[in-house]
């Protein structure tokens, strides 16, 4: 049993690194979705995670923390918005400013609120969200395989992890089953058309936007106040991208994009686990590789060596009303 | 509307009127941090400008000179490539491997040209794929440039962690190159014709930035190949229409900009740290998108832009030895508001200020008309 263990411990890994993909990765679905280019998924979730650390510290409740980390991703959601959206500006210009913008600012004023060099304090028990032990997670722990599956791998989360796995169908069935969702669709392909019906260009994919912002929110917050326990420097460290990345190999949509959240944190957890382990006589699989495949993945995907990643049509164009 | 307008708005009081706009902001995130903005300004230029400083500011200008004009060319053909970073990351793979290989047979004036051939070379290979990709089957080059940054960092910890680590070290850095391999240092080419100067890590390759926006700046506006990238970067049809090939374009425009960001490599590793270090692209590759929109994609104004950005990040070293608790990443965010402001931002003001010279030419045109009819 001791390779089902590994797996099992594998797996839970798993879940614990795709969480905040999987909210960066639904995040950019509902931008990108709506038209707009998200490259600052990034640069919102570490605004978030240090807004979500440095309230959750001050204000002693995590969920304070959280809703400030909500709260900021969501302002910087709102210029992306107000420059690519009101005034028609260049969508990847604008989320590489946002990415840098934030990288400065978080440690700027961290540096001058916390006075520890751009950290946030420690967050104690009550500043972070703890693991929720499923009912009678305990008593079935022996129980083979499923009681394994059950007290190991599903028990013992905290809210955030169950929260990003209930946002894939909840996202599914707003974009395929509201008439929300077909508006939203449609003006990420052909907004001439939904301009034409009479429905507001601007505000649905503002409203896409904001949806963006809440979801990375809830992201950094996790990183910072349930998977560590508070902010550093730069803590992100390309997540936002790697979820750019999966909401690509997904082909922006729900369920794949989990698949794909699903794979790429797999990855991660083998990489550690892989770290230093020979294969064959003195050949040991390079960790890096394995850290470099979803973006190798990912690059074959669009080149559509396997498969073919199709963009929502006006995915990154503004648009302009004719007059 | 943009034809109407008298060129000097377009590329002077709108770009001036955003960045000024942009370090209005910054001065309010000073003010948060409860440091004087003008305090801090006046160190900031005494201390990028001052006899001490300058060499280090140029020094930095001579990487932004690179970067920047790499994101500049790649942007007049319509594409923007965010994969600086990787690249310039590559370029200094090359670097160190004609340094290491021969530096010790070859003397400096014949391995100088090697050195830039081989940092052109590895930029403009990590630029070649995704250019290749882009044009021949569409994936878009802003993702791949991305994704392409992680693989060169990955590839890069790979190499220096388990092929090119020099054994007595510990940190995962490749050994030194020869020392008949390095760039001569600005000092000491200033102190073989007698003048003396205080150190600094500037180099040779200072020159090297200018004479490449020189050789940008005839390529981009006086050659065949210029006309047919900007061409294809105002209109990708009308320039298909007219013969030419929009898949060479981007692979060739590709490369050029990636050859540029590999030429950082120079500065970095042959002419100041000497040898090869994990993350030494540190930044510069993102920071020449903002040298490249402050500085409208023009070789002039990189290098203004550049000068500019230089000054900040040695100016921002001295605010963290003259105020508590700041220190250089304050300039990181003063970068990213001038990305904000000047380029995804660009349009905000311009209805506004597109009024002044129009109101200014109604008024001479109803003076001239009441002049006229008064006589």
């Amino acid at each position: 049993m001791e390779w089902f263990n590994t797996i099992i411990i594998m797996l839970d890994a798993t879940l614990r690194v795709a969480t905040p993909l999987l909210f960066a990765a639904l995040a950019g679905m509902f931008s990108e979705r709506a038209g707009v280019v998200d490259i600052s998924l990034e640069g919102k979730m570490l605004a978030s995670a240090f807004a979500a650390a440095a309230a959750s510290s001050v204000t002693g409740s995590v969920w304070c923390g959280l809703l400030a980390g909500i709260a900021t991703s969501v302002f910087f959601a709102l210029i992306h918005g107000f420059a690519c959206i009101t005034h028609r500006g260049d969508q990847v210009v604008s989320g590489v400013a946002i990415n840098i913008l934030v990288a400065g600012l978080t440690v700027t004023l961290g540096r001058y609120w916390f006075q520890q060099g751009g950290q946030t304090p420690q967050l104690k028990d009550a500043e972070r969200f703890k693991p929720i032990e499923f009912p009678f997670a305990q008593e079935l722990a022996d129980v083979p395989v499923i009681g394994h599956v059950y007290s190991e791998l599903l028990s013992g989360h905290n809210i955030l992890v169950y929260l990003a796995f209930a946002l894939v169908p909840l996202s599914a069935w707003v974009l395929y089953r509201t008439r929300f969702g077909l508006r939203l669709r449609a003006v990420g392909e052909n907004p001439s058309a939904v301009d034409t019906a009479g429905i507001s260009v601007t505000w649905l994919r503002y409203r896409g936007v904001l949806i963006c912002g809440v979801l990375c929110g809830f992201a950094g917050a996790y990183l910072s106040t349930a998977l560590t326990g508070g902010f550093i420097a730069n803590m992100t460290a390309g997540k936002g991208f790697m979820a750019l990345a999966a909401l690509i190999f997904g082909k922006w949509r729900p369920v794949p994009v989990m698949l794909a959240c699903l794979l790429f944190g797999f990855l991660d957890a083998a990489a550690v686990r892989l770290q230093g382990v020979e294969i064959a006589d003195g050949v040991a699989i390079p960790v890096e590789l394995i850290n470099a495949a979803p973006y190798i993945l990912t690059v074959f995907l669009l080149a559509g060596f396997i498969g073919k990643a199709i963009a929502p049509k006006a995915v990154g164009t503004p648009y302009v009303k004719e007059r | 509307m943009n034809q109407s307008m008298p060129n000097w708005v377009n590329y002077a009081l709108i770009p001036v009127i955003n960045v000024l706009l942009a370090f209005l902001v910054s001065a309010i995130v000073f003010v948060m941090i409860d440091i004087n903005p003008i305090e801090a300004a006046e160190v900031m230029i005494k201390g990028a400008f001052g006899s001490e400083g300058l060499g280090y500011t140029l020094y930095y200008t001579t990487n932004l000179i690179f970067t920047g004009l790499a994101v500049s060319v790649a942007f007049h053909a319509g594409l923007f490539n965010i994969g600086g970073e990787g690249q310039a990351y590559l370029g200094g793979l090359g670097v160190v491997l004609v340094c290491l290989g021969f530096g010790d047979q070859l003397p400096l004036f014949i391995l100088m040209p090697l050195c830039i051939l081989g940092a052109a070379f590895f930029g403009a290979a990590w630029a070649f794929i995704p250019a290749y990709l882009q044009a021949k089957r569409g994936s878009h080059i802003v993702i791949t440039t991305i994704m392409f940054n992680f693989l060169a960092s990955s590839l890069m910890v790979y190499l220096l962690v388990n092929v090119m680590k020099d054994p007595r070290q510990m940190a995962p850095v490749s050994s030194a190159i020869p020392e008949a391999s390095q760039l001569p240092s600005f000092q000491d080419m200033m102190a073989a014709i007698g003048v003396s100067i205080g150190s600094s890590p500037l180099n040779l390759s200072f020159f090297f930035a200018l004479i490449a926006c020189v050789l940008v700046w005839i390529y981009v506006w006086h050659t065949r190949w210029g006309y047919e990238l900007r061409s294809v970067g105002f209109n990708r049809n009308a320039a298909q229409y007219a013969g030419i090939s929009h898949v060479k374009v981007i692979v060739v425009t590709m490369m050029i900009s990636g050859a540029l960001s590999g030429m950082m490599g120079i500065n970095e590793v042959q002419g100041v740290s000497h040898q090869l270090k994990l993350d030494f692209v540190a930044g510069y590759g993102f920071t020449g998108i903002a040298v490249a929109l402050m500085g409208r994609n023009h070789p002039i104004g990189v290098i203004l832009a550049s000068l500019l950005f230089g000054g900040l990040y040695q100016g921002g070293s001295d605010l963290a030895f003259d105020f508590e608790n700041v220190d250089r990443e304050i300039v990181v965010v003063i970068q990213g508001l001038v990305i904000l402001f000047s380029g995804a931002l660009e349009h905000m003001l311009r209805p506004q200020i597109v009024k002044i010279p129009m109101l200014y030419a109604k008024l001479r045109a109803s003076n001239n008309q009441n002049g006229s009819a008064e006589a």
